[in-house]
């Protein structure tokens, strides 16, 4: 008898070692993480033209002329909680709770529009006081390196929309639940981010 | 964390304990350098020192209590990758400055 030929048993597919009931979630989470990792390289670049660049102000404003620790400790403040927050929505969205999880994800939308508002309120009155990006080298810098981490921000306040209403029409599915752990990767990675800019910008700019 | 923690692979979630702890940390980690350049009396050399110590720490108390960071071996390859992009991200950065700041040096610049 050739045990080669012998019919399968139902169910076996021939790959026991890969079954896992959750392994398409996990893939696309590593890839969204190879993503971020390919995200700190952008940032890496900014933050090394801005560490180039800082000393380039062209006989015009510096950033100790500018810069106000109190606004800055705000904005910090906001990005800060809106990452707990979201900590708190991923909770709501593990116990399947969508009341939790809409009131939290719309508690961090608000932080995270809290600190864009500010840091388009920041950028208006820089340029307004004779610091635009055309100033000078290290006003380009400055702007390309928190500008893109605000644009970042933004970008993550679209996707929250976007994600909301697949919530609303769907509910917390397992597709929605890797979306939403994909979102809350990218907003955790923003605050780092941002702990890189306010040490490196705002705290070293006004030493 | 237990391995019943973790529902999805790679993705490990976090309890309410960890994130609060999380945001306490990461509270008193900035709340000591802000306080430190506002209120001024420490030398340059030590604030500034001071600044990326606090930086660094609260980059992995954010990794650990909020991206759930570990090196389980759902994690590996996350944790894997990250530390091959702190290598590039050093060499970027520190080589960057390293190379400006020699040839500033060499075209006599700011002498």
């Amino acid at each position: 008898m050739n045990t080669l030929t012998q019919t399968p048993e139902p169910g076996y597919t021939g790959y026991v070692a890969q079954e896992h009931h959750h392994d398409y979630a996990g893939d696309s989470l590593l890839g969204f993480w190879i993503y971020i990792m390919s995200d700190c390289i952008l940032f890496a670049t900014l933050f090394a033209t801005y560490a180039v660049l800082s000393t380039g102000f062209a006989g015009g404003l510096t950033p100790k002329d500018l810069f106000d620790l109190e606004f800055v400790a705000v904005e910090t403040a906001l990005l800060l909680f809106s990452s707990f927050t979201f900590g708190m929505a991923m909770l709501g969205a593990q116990s399947k709770n969508m009341t939790q999880l809409l009131l939290w994800l719309s508690i961090t939308f608000a932080l995270g529009g809290g600190f864009l508002v500010m840091e388009c309120y920041e950028f208006y009155h820089f340029s307004n006081e004779g610091a635009g990006p055309t100033t000078s080298a290290y006003w380009s810098a400055f702007y390309g390196l928190v500008g893109t981490h605000g644009l970042h921000v933004l970008a993550g306040m679209l996707w929250m929309i976007v994600l909301v209403v697949h919530l609303l029409r769907d509910g917390i599915t397992e597709t929605n639940h890797t979306r939403l752990a994909c979102l809350s990767m990218f907003w955790h990675f923003l605050d780092v981010i941002w702990i890189c800019v306010f040490s490196m910008v705002y705290l070293m700019g006004v030493m | 964390m237990g391995n019943n923690a973790q529902s999805h692979g790679g993705a490990a979630h976090g309890t309410v304990k960890e994130y609060i702890v999380g945001l306490i940390l990461s509270i008193v980690l900035t709340a000591i350098p802000f306080a430190v350049v506002m209120n001024g009396g420490v030398s340059s050399g030590l604030t500034l020192v001071l600044i990326l110590l606090c930086a660094i720490a609260q980059v992995f108390v954010q990794l650990v209590f909020f991206l759930h960071m570990n090196t389980s071996s759902e994690q590996i390859w996350n944790t894997t990758s990250a530390v091959f992009i702190v290598l590039i991200v050093a060499i970027v950065v520190l080589g960057s400055i390293w190379i400006m700041q020699h040839l500033n040096h060499n075209m006599l610049m700011g002498h």
